[in-house]
């Protein structure tokens, strides 16, 4: 058997004992104030503790089997239906959009800069501030009644494009996602943005020597370089969609009709019921890692065989 | 506001910054596709700044004037008494949310410079796995956390409201500003400055804090910009862990415009100023702001 060098234990202590000093308090705090919370949710999401008042016998799955099959009207289930009609509308715009600027945008242009500071400016602000505006734009009068957005449609002799916005029974999340479409695409539009200027020039060379059109460019040799940043933004538009509860809180406040599992939670801790609210936050966390890690364990190994 | 994945070239702000060497387009354009290209761009531009447009005009409106008709036109007389109006119910929470954003962007990053430091040096067995772990905390959906998280903070007893909201933003900033720090010292740092260190004799933390701390400077203002926004944009921590009296100028926002008959004009002046210290941070700091969102994106 080949000896193998062992570095001495103390060594290695004293080589990377400073580096674990540094870590550590990290870590601690993420096992705890993470996983540990976590669990600590899973358990109150098994228990029967619908009041404030401490009480923790163990319910099994009950509290989750109730929110799909004896929740009042419905209500969880809504609030699903809800977040994937929004998750669609959101994660489709802020990509058509923030792709088709992106494409407008990568091979430079005059006033590059402005457009893309301007784009991209919405970042910036907070989803309650953005939707102190939204609400004034998506105005749910029609008519005589006509503010906001509608108004605009109405000077353009568009009438028929009014409609009630966030307000509509079936589509209304449709409408809520604008204001997050308005907010993420020009994020979109930068992660494309860099996609495309780390393609290299000669491809693109390569192909006009080998007389592609500029339609066959992108379909053929641009687009497939850019699948890696498409799966980026579709995963972090979509975990963003999962968690959205400023916007919705802020636009229409908590109501029935725009209600999703993230705002259901704070509506249920209102009523002091614990275990329930528990319950819809571990659904949500299933909900976000069915698509979170994947995606990291897959970088992860990317980055390793790099 | 929140996460996405990092391209840890792009983590100091570099890749997304217009191009200064012009590229000379490959085929030739068209009249028409360039005047197509650049009416798309306007139009969209005009689509983009709506919003902004209906806050400003709207926000030095009259009471009178918010009326439905008219909604767009420019005020008729222009007047601050809105934004007085906002800045009395808003002022307390503003400077409150500088008590809470400023010491959690530098908290933060100092944290996180330590982490990314040793991360990206130190390949332990099952680095790996621990880095993904660090990094899921990012993507959680807070509400699974929030109930004990509510009662800890009780218990312990931390002050209500911003030393809370303090000690919360730090503890989830973790893993993204460790992400960013690891990235940055994976591509910037060249191994012979840390051999050199090593060769003089300088243990790890001396050679952190010596040679490394230095040159961090861009990943500095990459999270603390993140970090800052992060924490001065928050609603979700806020309203489960304070409330209109102690909390941050979201909750107060919230409150100012989240009335059954809110006043509209200044509730519009009330976003501006809300809007204002992280777009004033957008506008100065533009290319380390997007360093940060792209270091959302974990990936290479």
């Amino acid at each position: 058997m080949a000896k193998r060098r062992r570095v001495p234990l103390r060594n290695r202590l004293r080589r990377w004992g400073p580096g674990l000093l540094l870590l550590s308090p990290s870590m601690v705090l993420l096992a705890v104030f993470v996983y540990g919370l976590i669990a600590w949710t899973i358990r109150l999401s098994l228990t029967d503790r619908h009041t404030a008042i401490a009480s923790s016998n163990f319910v099994g799955a009950k509290n989750y089997v109730d929110l799909f099959a004896n929740d009042i009207n419905d209500r969880f289930v809504h609030s699903l239906k809800n977040l994937l009609v929004f998750t669609v509308v959101f994660l489709v715009g802020a990509l058509v959009l923030g792709l088709l600027w992106a494409l407008l945008l990568e091979r430079g242009a005059r006033a590059e800069g402005l457009f893309r500071t301007v784009y991209l400016f919405p970042m910036a602000v907070s989803f309650v501030a953005s939707g102190v505006v939204w609400r004034w734009l998506m105005n749910s009068g029609t008519g005589d009644q006509a503010g906001g957005i509608n108004l605009i449609f109405q000077g353009l002799h568009l009438r028929f494009l009014e409609n009630p916005w966030w307000t509509d029974p079936n589509w209304g999340m449709a409408a809520m996602a604008l204001p997050a479409i308005w907010q993420l695409s020009g994020y979109v539009m930068a992660l494309f943005i860099a996609g495309f200027r780390g393609i290299p020039q000669e491809l693109r060379e390569a192909a006009v020597v080998d007389g592609a059109s500029t339609y066959q460019m992108y379909r053929r040799v641009i687009f497939p370089q850019l699948t890696p940043t498409m799966l980026s933004a579709m995963i972090i538009i979509g975990h963003m969609s999962m968690k959205m509860f400023d916007l919705i809180m802020s636009v229409s406040g908590a109501q029935w009709i725009t209600e999703v599992p993230s705002v259901y939670v704070w509506q249920t801790l209102l009523t002091s019921d614990y275990a329930k609210a528990a319950a819809i936050s571990v659904i949500l966390l299933l909900l976000v890692a069915v698509v979170i890690v994947p995606y990291l364990v897959h970088t992860s190994r990317a980055e390793r065989r790099s | 506001m929140s996460t996405s994945v990092i391209t840890p070239t792009a983590t100091a702000g570099g890749t997304v910054r217009p191009d200064r060497r012009r590229r000379r387009p490959v085929t030739p354009r068209s009249a028409t596709a360039q005047i197509v290209r650049y009416g798309l761009l306007i139009l969209f531009l005009v689509i983009v700044l709506m919003p902004a447009y209906v806050l400003i005009v709207t926000s030095f409106k009259s009471g009178r004037e918010i009326g439905v008709n008219g909604q767009w036109t420019l005020p008729k007389e222009w007047t601050t008494a809105s934004w007085v109006k906002a800045w009395t119910a808003l002022g307390p929470s503003f400077v409150r949310t500088f008590e809470l954003a400023v010491p959690v962007a530098v908290i933060s990053s100092l944290i996180g410079s330590a982490n990314g430091f040793v991360l990206s040096r130190w390949r332990f067995p099952g680095a790996d796995v621990v880095f993904t772990l660090i990094l899921f905390g990012m993507f959680i959906p807070y509400q699974a956390v929030m109930i004990p998280l509510r009662q800890i903070v009780t218990t312990i007893g931390i002050p209500p409201g911003i030393p809370t909201l303090v000690l919360v933003h730090c503890i989830y900033g973790i893993p993204i500003c460790t992400l960013i720090f690891r990235n940055y010292y994976a591509t910037t740092v060249p191994e012979e400055l840390i051999e050199a260190g090593r060769v003089d004799g300088a243990g790890l933390l001396r050679t952190f804090g010596w040679l490394i701390l230095p040159i961090s400077i861009p990943g500095f203002v990459v999270t603390i910009i993140w970090q800052f926004t992060s924490a001065w944009n928050d609603y979700l921590f806020a309203i489960f862990l304070s409330n209109t009296r102690n909390g941050p100028i979201t909750i107060a926002l919230n409150a100012l415009a989240g009335a059954q008959s809110p006043d509209y004009a200044a509730s519009m002046a009330g976003a501006l100023i809300t809007s204002l210290p992280t777009l004033v941070v957008y506008v100065v700091l533009g290319r380390w702001f997007i360093g940060g969102l792209m270091a959302g994106s974990v990936k290479s």
